[in-house]
């Protein structure tokens, strides 16, 4: 994108408005999931003890490491993006490939998390009963739903993430992006930290309500 | 047309603060705080979201409508959240006649 489009006055102003339209895109997905969150802080509210019991079913050693995944993955995403802005064509493939590998490390330990709850019934539409025989199922049904509406709504995300990043590898290797006309990796970086993001204030709300035992 | 932006040292020095903030929020979770708990865990990602928004996303090197942007995005959600909890811890205690007593108990 060396070349400046033709309704803008330089190239400056078109990577302004470039990174302004990202941004405005990044705030309209914080109110998509904030609609999640609203629905999980009313939730909490109602039924806290509910809440502490079924959030400790979720392993917490797995969301630990799957958080710290996710902020290597926006480490290594931020140096890809350097290495762009400096011309370092390997070195930004090599970024980029490895943001991927840890992106799909992410997926993965997801997976293997929901297929531990599948295998508990901890699951919409699966009649588990409740955890503790003395607490209704709703409420629990409540939070088994929102854990997986959210990270799963979370980890399409990663995925459409890991799809726009591969896209990125082929013209990257050909050394399409460089000091002036690397803006796709900087909009691509904007939109996988935003995935990071969620996953922060997601992983705490979750996993960690009360674990003091 | 790069516009300024960290150096590989900073972004190290942010990634570190990142782990560390992160082991923090999970041995503050096993600290029996009550109420407490949400609230430090999250102050604790409302920090690691800053450093994220401000080095990663090069926030701290960008324009003010930028930053304006992010700022309006964040009180939309903060009406959301804040609107809605008002309902629901609202609920019951307000009695909808006049003559009506408020319910002993709300949940």
């Amino acid at each position: 994108m060396a070349t400046v489009a033709h309704h803008f006055d330089d190239l400056e102003q078109q990577r302004e408005a470039c990174t302004f339209g990202m941004w405005v895109f990044l705030v309209s997905e914080i109110m998509f999931f904030g609609g999640l969150f609203a629905v999980y802080m009313a939730d909490r509210y109602q039924y806290p003890e509910v809440f502490i019991h079924a959030s400790r079913t979720l392993d917490v050693v797995l969301g630990t490491i799957n958080t710290a995944v996710l902020l290597t993955s926006s480490f290594t995403m931020a140096l890809a993006l350097a290495a762009a802005h400096e011309g370092r064509r390997r070195a930004l493939v090599l970024w980029l490939l490895a943001t991927i590998v840890l992106a799909g490390a992410f997926v993965a330990i997801k997976a293997s998390e929901y297929a531990a709850k599948y295998e508990d019934h901890l699951a919409p539409l699966m009649d588990s009963g409740a955890l503790d025989q003395s607490l209704t199922p709703e409420p629990e049904k409540l939070f088994f739903g929102l854990y997986l509406t959210m990270t799963g709504l979370h980890a399409l995300h990663v995925l459409i993430g890991i799809g726009v990043l591969t896209a990125l590898t082929v013209p990257a290797w050909k050394g399409r992006f460089d000091r002036d006309r690397s803006l796709a990796v900087e909009l691509s970086a904007l939109y996988w930290h935003f995935v990071d993001l969620v996953w922060i204030f997601l992983f705490p709300l979750l996993y960690l309500i009360d674990r003091s035992a | 047309m790069t516009g300024a932006h960290p150096s590989t040292k900073t972004y190290f020095v942010a990634y570190i603060v990142l782990l560390a903030l992160l082991a923090l929020t999970v041995a503050v979770a096993y600290i029996p705080l009550g109420a407490g708990n949400m609230l430090a865990a999250l102050t604790i990602a409302c920090i690691k979201a800053a450093v994220v928004v401000l080095y990663f996303m090069h926030v701290r090197y960008s324009s003010q409508l930028v930053r304006l942007s992010i700022g309006a995005g964040i009180l939309c959600l903060a009406i959301l959240i804040a609107f809605t909890l008002a309902d629901y811890q609202t609920r019951g205690r307000i009695p909808t006649r006049l003559e009506d007593p408020p319910p002993l108990e709300m949940r």
